[in-house]
């Protein structure tokens, strides 16, 4: 099969997350969902309109891919507006992924910045799920006002239930708002970990990954044990369109998830 | 490898057709050499020339009657091997139907030492990590008939590129042309070219024919109108992100993508999708397209590469730099397209030398 050919999948669920935002569950209409690593993307077709990289939330219990979408151009405003039912196409998984098990015995720090919490929801599922197998696990999430935060009842099962510290600041606050306000990054003094004995993975908008990456190197941990998913333009997913280059690397097939060690440099150069 | 010497091109020509090969060759139109279907040896440039520098090129007659007596043509062997255009698939009511992928056989007359190593590259590009079955068949259906270089131009610098100017390989045949008298040196590269030599007149090739061959190609290799220092090229480029020379070349760069679609390597592609009037029917197209344009690197609205300097360096760093890292090979091979048809004459040769 031609790598550009999407196959054709159905949304078998749609949830209404935010306003703008919704999670779908994608499901095969031949054969089974191909598997996925944490951190991998999938490349969705609207009809007609056009193709978006999207991050794989999750397995649905029901068989399929959970992705989360925001309404912001006019593919992701289409699929926001797909209902139970309809087909979409699908390529993929694409892409490296969350090395979730490089965590195993370390303090681990998963920092969100606004929809990067769906990219990252598979790798907290994983912690979650074998909460044992890590030192302190942190959670923190950085949104724009407290009307865009995603996952609510997951947030606080993951604090409630799995005793995950989940903390979240908002740039903007409501009337109703008790929590923190600010960057992300202040959230890193309200957290406990062992710098040296840390690993973290962070996505969210470029610099706020940045920004967090730099405090955490600051205060000692390992470049290489920062973990980010860089943006860039995919739009194949497959290495020959060349639109997501970042210096040397392709970012849909070299990414979207980098080390810091790998990704610093080429992100200190501005329009690279 | 056999070596043999053929008097007339209408032979090969006639066998290449009665195997079903669309024979395409250069020819003089638009004002220009370019590749089109021929049928016979006379509709081949004979005593027409080019002459190629930085922004310019004229056909000019030649005083002899060399068939192949000029440079790199505006068109390269992409076209063929990646179209322009190409559908992708059709989506309607929850089935996607799979574009007919179309591979013509077509044998190209006249590709040079450069362009044979373009596919090379390109082979690398689109037979990699997800190779393209419709890239692979028309690969596949492609017979090359090389010509080693004569009268290299003024923008070549295959030499620097380590590609030219004679063909050494990925040919099914290469051809010298010599003259006096007028005849052709044949190299087979290929059980299937050696098959089409077995089909026309031919006679074994004099130790005279074969070193008046090499003589062609000793003194092509002279006359590069171009070169590189390609020592450490991958690296100086790499460390050369903030070089002030990106902004000077920048105010000259119209950022028209000529370069990019002359390039005979330069790959990138972006997807056109329609619908039919009722918006049951989908369709995908995949076209060229350069990182010359502003939707090339954008990203949630805004593109990356917001600035002239930024995506000039993109360019030219890809070529020559991150291609290595890459595809573990050069982007570039010299050919000089880029040079002769950027409409400002901006030449990548002066431009490495400034960066570096």
């Amino acid at each position: 099969m031609h790598p550009m050919t999407p196959a054709p999948y159905r949304v078998s669920s749609r949830r209404v997350d935010r306003a703008d935002t919704v999670t779908l569950t994608l499901r095969p209409m031949g054969g089974p969902c191909p598997p996925f690593r944490p951190g991998q993307f999938t490349m969705i077709y609207a009809p007609g309109v056009g193709e978006i990289p999207v991050s794989i939330s999750g397995r649905a219990r029901a068989g399929g891919y959970a992705q989360t979408i925001r309404a912001v151009g006019a593919v992701s405003r289409a699929l926001c507006q797909t209902r139970r039912g309809d087909v979409v196409g699908v390529r993929g998984p694409y892409g490296t992924a969350w090395d979730v098990q490089a965590a195993a015995g370390l303090d681990v720090v998963v920092a969100a910045g606004g929809l990067g919490l769906a990219a990252l929801r598979p790798v907290i599922r994983e912690l979650a799920a074998h909460g044992s197998r890590y030192g302190r696990i942190s959670l923190i999430v950085g949104t724009r006002t407290p009307a865009t935060l995603i996952y609510h009842r997951e947030l606080a099962r993951w604090r409630d239930v799995h005793g995950i510290d989940v903390q979240v600041t908002v740039d903007h606050p409501d009337h109703a708002w008790k929590g923190p306000v600010g960057l992300v990054t202040r959230l890193l003094d309200r957290i406990v970990f062992e710098p040296r004995r840390t690993f973290a993975f962070v996505c969210g908008p470029e610099a706020m990954m940045r920004a967090v990456a730099d405090d955490l190197v600051r205060r000692g941990v390992a470049a290489g044990r920062v973990l980010l998913s860089v943006e860039r333009n995919m739009k194949c997913g497959v290495g020959r369109c060349g639109h997501c280059q970042l210096g040397p690397l392709f970012t849909c097939l070299d990414g979207p998830v980098l080390s810091y060690a790998r990704a610093a440099g080429l992100l200190a150069v501005p329009e690279l | 490898m056999d070596t043999a010497v053929a008097d007339s091109l209408d032979p090969l020509i006639a066998e290449l057709r009665s195997r079903g090969f669309a024979v395409v060759g250069p020819t003089v139109r638009d004002r220009a050499i370019r590749f089109a279907e021929i049928t016979g040896a006379a509709e081949l440039p004979a005593g027409q020339g080019d002459e190629q520098d930085p922004g310019h090129y004229r056909v000019v007659e030649r005083d002899d009657e060399l068939m192949f007596g000029f440079a790199a043509s505006p068109d390269s062997a992409k076209r063929y091997t990646q179209p322009p255009r190409q559908a992708l698939f059709r989506m309607r009511e929850g089935t996607v139907e799979e574009a007919e992928q179309e591979a013509p056989r077509v044998a190209l007359l006249g590709v040079r030492a450069c362009d044979l190593a373009a596919i090379a590259v390109q082979d690398r590009v689109f037979l990699g990590r997800h190779p393209d079955p419709a890239y692979r068949k028309r690969r596949e259906a492609l017979f090359l008939v090389a010509v080693n270089c004569a009268v290299p131009g003024g923008t070549c610098f295959c030499v620097s590129m380590g590609t030219g100017p004679k063909a050494t390989a990925g040919f099914d045949l290469a051809l010298t042309e010599l003259t006096e008298p007028h005849r052709f040196l044949v190299e087979t590269g290929s059980e299937r070219g050696a098959d089409v030599l077995a089909g026309i007149p031919h006679r074994p090739a004099s130790a005279a024919d074969v070193a008046a061959a090499e003589e062609v190609s000793r003194v092509a290799a002279t006359r590069m109108g171009r070169e590189v220092d390609t020592e450490n090229i991958q690296e100086s480029l790499a460390a050369a992100h903030d070089s002030p020379r990106w902004a000077e070349v920048a105010g000259r760069c119209l950022a028209c993508t000529n370069c990019t679609m002359a390039c005979p390597t330069c790959f990138c592609t972006t997807v056109e999708d329609a619908t039919d009037f009722t918006g049951s029917l989908a369709e995908r197209t995949e076209v060229w397209d350069s990182c010359f344009t502003l939707a090339y690197s954008e990203v949630g609205g805004s593109p990356v590469r917001g600035s002239g300097p930024a995506r000039y360096r993109q360019w030219l760093t890809h070529k020559f730099s991150t291609w290595y890292d890459q595809f573990g090979v050069s982007g570039c091979v010299g050919c000089g397209r880029c040079i002769t048809w950027c409409p400002t004459g901006i030449d990548v040769t002066e431009e490495l030398r400034c960066i570096r």
